[in-house]
C-alpha cells in the first residue's frame, strides 16, 4: 500500500516504484513503461477532476497479484487500486477526446486503456476507486 | 525537469532534461508561448533528447506551442526523441503533425 498526497510532486516517486515493480513482476520493459504511464496519468486525473488540484488530499494506492483464465490457460498480473476520497464522479463522463483531434488535453485516459487490459471505477461510500489490471503474456510470467 | 534556452540567428532551442509531467509541464508551456508569441522567434527547437518521461500534460505543451507557431507562421520543430517521448506522440497520434528531426544538426540545417 502506498499513500500520499495529491502533490504532482510525489509522482515521479511513484512512477518509480510502479517501474521497478513492474520489472520486477516480469513486465516486458515496453509494458512497464506504459503501466508506469497509467498509473501517472490515473493520479493526474485523480488531481485535477477529484480533487480540482488542490495538494493535500489523500490518494492510497493498493498493489497486489491477480489472475485471470484466458484461452485455457492461467494468466498472472497486477492489480493497481486508486483511492481518493473526492465528491462522486459520473463514469459516463471518462471519455477522452477523438485522437484526430489536433489539440491539448484529453489524452490521459487513451493513455490508461492503450496501457491496460481492465479499467474499472467504482464508488464506495465515500470513496473513489480505480481499479487497473494488467496481465502478463502467458511465457513471461515470473510471479 | 530543467529548461535552459540557447538562441543562433533566428532560432531559438530548448533544452529540456528529466522528466515532463504534471507538475512541471506548465514551465515548459509557458516558456515555449512567451518564445513563440512575445519573442516572435520565427524557428523554435525543443531538444527532447534528455527527457526521460512525459505525460499528456507535456504532449498537450507541445501541441500548444505547435499550434501558437502555426498560427503566427513559425516554425516548431522537436530533436531528438527518446524512446519514452516518442512511444508517447506515436500512441496519442501526435508524432506525425509535428516536424521533427533525430538531431540539431539536421534540424538547423533544414
Amino acid at each position: 500500500m502506498l499513500a500520499l498526497y495529491s502533490n504532482p510532486k510525489w509522482f515521479s516517486t511513484v512512477r518509480g516504484a510502479v517501474e521497478r515493480l513492474t520489472e520486477t513482476l516480469g513486465f516486458p520493459i515496453a509494458q512497464g513503461r506504459s503501466i508506469t504511464r497509467a498509473v501517472d496519468e490515473a493520479l493526474t486525473n485523480i488531481v485535477r477532476h477529484s480533487y480540482s488540484n488542490r495538494l493535500d488530499q489523500p490518494i492510497a494506492m493498493y498493489f497486489r497479484r491477480a489472475q485471470r483464465r484466458h484461452d485455457g490457460q492461467v494468466q498472472q498480473g497486477l492489480e493497481i487500486l486508486l483511492c481518493d476520497r473526492g465528491p462522486a464522479v459520473d463514469p459516463s463522463k471518462f471519455q477522452g477526446r477523438p485522437l484526430e483531434e489536433i489539440r491539448p488535453g484529453g489524452l490521459g485516459l487513451h493513455f490508461i486503456r492503450q496501457a491496460i487490459d481492465t479499467v474499472e471505477f467504482t464508488r464506495k461510500g465515500s470513496t473513489n476507486r480505480l481499479c487497473l489490471v494488467k496481465y502478463l503474456a502467458h511465457r513471461s510470467s515470473v510471479l | 525537469m530543467k529548461i535552459s534556452a540557447r538562441r543562433h540567428d533566428k532560432t531559438t532551442i530548448f533544452d529540456l532534461s528529466g522528466d515532463i509531467d504534471f507538475a512541471n509541464s506548465p514551465v515548459v508551456r509557458d516558456s515555449v508561448l512567451r518564445e513563440i508569441r512575445e519573442s516572435r522567434t520565427p524557428r523554435v527547437l525543443v531538444n527532447l533528447s534528455q527527457v526521460r518521461y512525459m505525460d499528456s500534460s507535456g504532449v498537450a505543451s507541445l501541441v500548444e506551442g505547435l499550434k501558437a507557431s502555426r498560427d503566427l507562421g513559425s516554425r516548431f520543430i522537436l530533436v531528438g526523441l527518446s524512446t519514452s517521448t516518442r512511444d508517447v506522440l506515436q500512441l496519442s497520434r501526435l508524432i506525425k503533425v509535428f516536424e521533427v528531426y533525430d538531431n540539431e544538426e539536421q534540424a538547423m540545417a533544414s
